[in-house]
């Protein structure tokens, strides 16, 4: 049993970073990697959720119905969430999502004004839905009120509720204040989902955790409005870093980013940096310069990068040793 | 100068705005106004020379059959429960609450003989008020395939019956949008904001259309906007209407309303605009029922 929940939102958080357009087909490949990775539950739909296909915020390229089908359809063990913005979504759309298998609703308001979300909160509980409480722009709130609001969501059944980060404006101690006072104050779990635009994503994420956050967010590649999340697959290294038992795997998390976004991502006209093999060095705790040399060793050898990487961290190589990388390839070639 | 009576049920923010913009005006007269409790709003219509009782409509109906017009400003369930014997006792009733029993009247558009004859009429929400007029400008003239509106208010304006029910006022809203502005599809949004000192209610409107011609667009919009001016003087362009993309069909503008102040402040316009709508109405039907 994982003591941390993932939720991942490339399929709706990084919606934005195509101007909503994944294809069916995309959102089926990315939903089975994600599953695959052993993500917990996978946020699929237009960026602004339910009914957010509009002029004001662009349209989808596939209909939210379809988008749900797909994905649920796709995914064997994660749970399918869907957001809903009252003011955007209503209740009937929910019906709607609910009726072709989405499991879980993200209740979203800003940061003072949770009172909108009694409806819907309530009607999701009605429907089975497992119902997370999003709080947004919490940063422009003090503590005392995030902690009113969220007290409303809770009191209206919400199942989590969420510290929300929408602008990146967080620091860690921004952070750890609200999601302490929440988990001092509410009975149900605490999340927070993060933005990285002033680079604080992973650590705003780990400072959530240290204030007894139990839910948390990501998306591969840290797909997503503006400078975009937390990256998943970093994500699931620091948690393993920190030796938190979680249900996904890093290797699968790197490979669904790699190869399977990474690619789709080119196919709009976004290039990626690859973020996933430096992630590796520290996650291993291996030199920094010794990453382009443990590539050309492993496709030299046709190794996997990452297990030259995972040895020279075991054997505790120090700066200046990149010839053992040869040797290590060499010798993971013939195991 | 003969005026008409009118009656207020719910003497609440609302209700107290209609009675100081009551007060100015020369064919209607506040008869009485009814609560369901003793409140500071029954003592202001006491000292403003009216009947005030917190015996609430059956006060109303069993004392005052020399009113003709009743304005309803308490909340969907209460008008459900009174619209009846609303009917029943002869008022020509204009709804300020959710319920939307009556057809919607949006005064700029659909004033009318024909909604003046109905026993009572819906005022919509603030949202419909602000942005249907200019959605039915812009389809005489162009055609409006597609309405978009996003309302944006002041957290501080936002009352309790709006945010337990904020799908039906988008869902209402969008109707209107349909059924009176003519769009032939519609979307509606509303944005609560609780910035200080409160941001004036805002709305921007997406139209897109099958005639394009922008010139007669803007004709329209600025025509229309002189309209709304005429009842709503804090009515204006933030930006007239515009090409959202020189490429595309979608036509934006941003109205602003500030509100008269009176009762409720400056900043509550979406208020102001469906007392200030509301009143257009009373006034067009003490004129039929005068004669004039």
């Amino acid at each position: 049993m994982a003591n941390i929940k993932i939720t991942d939102t490339t399929l709706r958080d990084g919606s934005h970073s195509v101007t909503h357009q994944f294809s069916l087909d995309e959102i089926r490949r990315i939903t089975q990697a994600l599953d695959e990775t052993g993500i917990d539950i996978i946020e699929v739909g237009h960026g602004d959720g339910l009914q957010g296909s509009t002029c004001n915020y662009g349209f989808s390229k596939e209909s939210e119905l379809d988008m749900i089908r797909m994905a649920v359809k796709t995914a064997k063990k994660a749970q399918i969430a869907v957001l809903l913005i009252p003011g955007i979504g209503t209740v009937p759309d929910l019906e709607k999502v609910h009726n072709l298998g989405a499991q879980v609703v993200r209740v979203a308001t800003h940061v003072t004004e949770a009172d909108i979300s009694a409806q819907h909160i309530i009607a999701a509980k009605q429907m089975g839905f497992f119902v997370v409480g999003f709080l947004m722009m919490a940063h422009r709130a003090p503590v005392d009120t995030v902690v009113t609001e969220a007290l409303k969501m809770e009191s209206y059944g919400a199942d989590v509720v969420y510290a929300t980060d929408s602008a990146g404006a967080m620091l860690p101690e921004d952070v750890r204040a609200r999601v302490s006072a929440l988990r001092a104050a509410l009975r149900v779990p605490v999340g927070f989902h993060a933005h990285n635009n002033l680079g604080l994503a992973i650590g705003n994420s780990l400072a959530a955790l240290d204030a007894g956050a139990t839910y948390i967010d990501g998306s591969l590649g840290g797909l997503g409005a503006g400078a975009g999340n937390a990256a998943t697959e970093t994500l699931i290294a620091v948690l393993k870093r920190r030796e938190i038992s979680i249900n996904s795997n890093l290797y699968t998390a790197i490979d669904s980013c790699s190869q399977v976004l990474r690619p789709i991502l080119e196919g709009h006209g976004i290039h990626a940096p690859n973020m996933q093999d430096p992630l590796m060095l520290g996650y291993a705790g291996v030199y920094s310069s010794f990453m382009l040399h443990a590539k050309r060793a492993a496709k030299r050898f046709n190794v996997d990068y990452r297990d030259i990487i995972l040895e020279a961290g075991r054997r505790e190589a120090v700066g200046g040793q990149e010839d053992w990388l040869y040797e290590i390839a060499e010798n993971i070639s013939k195991a | 100068m003969k005026k008409i009576k009118v009656g207020i049920i719910g003497p609440g923010n609302i209700g107290q705005d209609l009675m100081i913009k009551l007060s100015r005006e020369e064919l209607l007269e506040l008869a009485c106004v009814v609560g369901i409790a003793e409140t500071p709003g029954l003592q202001r219509a006491r000292a403003m020379g009216a009947d005030a009782s917190p015996l609430g409509v059956d006060y109303l109906i069993e004392n005052h059959s020399d009113i003709d017009i009743v304005f309803d400003a308490t909340s969907a369930k209460a008008h459900e429960a009174a619209s009846e014997k609303l009917q029943k006792a002869g008022y020509f009733t204009l709804d300020l609450t959710p319920a939307a029993i009556g057809p919607y009247c949006i005064p700029a558009v659909n004033l009318n003989e024909a909604v003046l004859a109905e026993p009572e009429l819906n005022l919509v929400t603030c949202a419909g008020q602000a942005t249907t007029p200019m959605v039915a400008a812009i389809n005489a003239v162009a055609d409006v395939y597609y309405a978009e509106t996003i309302s944006s208010i002041s957290s501080k304006s936002a009352g309790p019956g709006t945010r337990a029910n904020i799908d039906e006022f988008t869902q209402t809203t969008r109707k209107a949008l349909m059924n009176v502005g003519g769009a032939d599809e519609a979307r509606t949004l509303i944005i609560l904001n609780p910035a200080e000192p409160p941001i004036f209610m805002s709305n921007t409107i997406y139209t897109r259309v099958r005639n394009l011609d922008m010139k007669k667009i803007e004709q329209a919009a600025y025509h229309q906007l002189e309209t709304m001016k005429s009842y709503v003087p804090g009515y204006r362009f933030k930006t007239p209407p515009f090409l959202k993309d020189p490429h595309d069909d979608i036509v934006m503008m941003v109205v602003e309303v500030e509100g008269m102040g009176d009762y409720l402040p400056v900043y509550a316009g979406n208020l102001d605009i469906i007392n200030t709508a509301a009143i257009a109405i009373a006034k067009a039907k003490a004129q039929q029922i005068l004669g004039g």
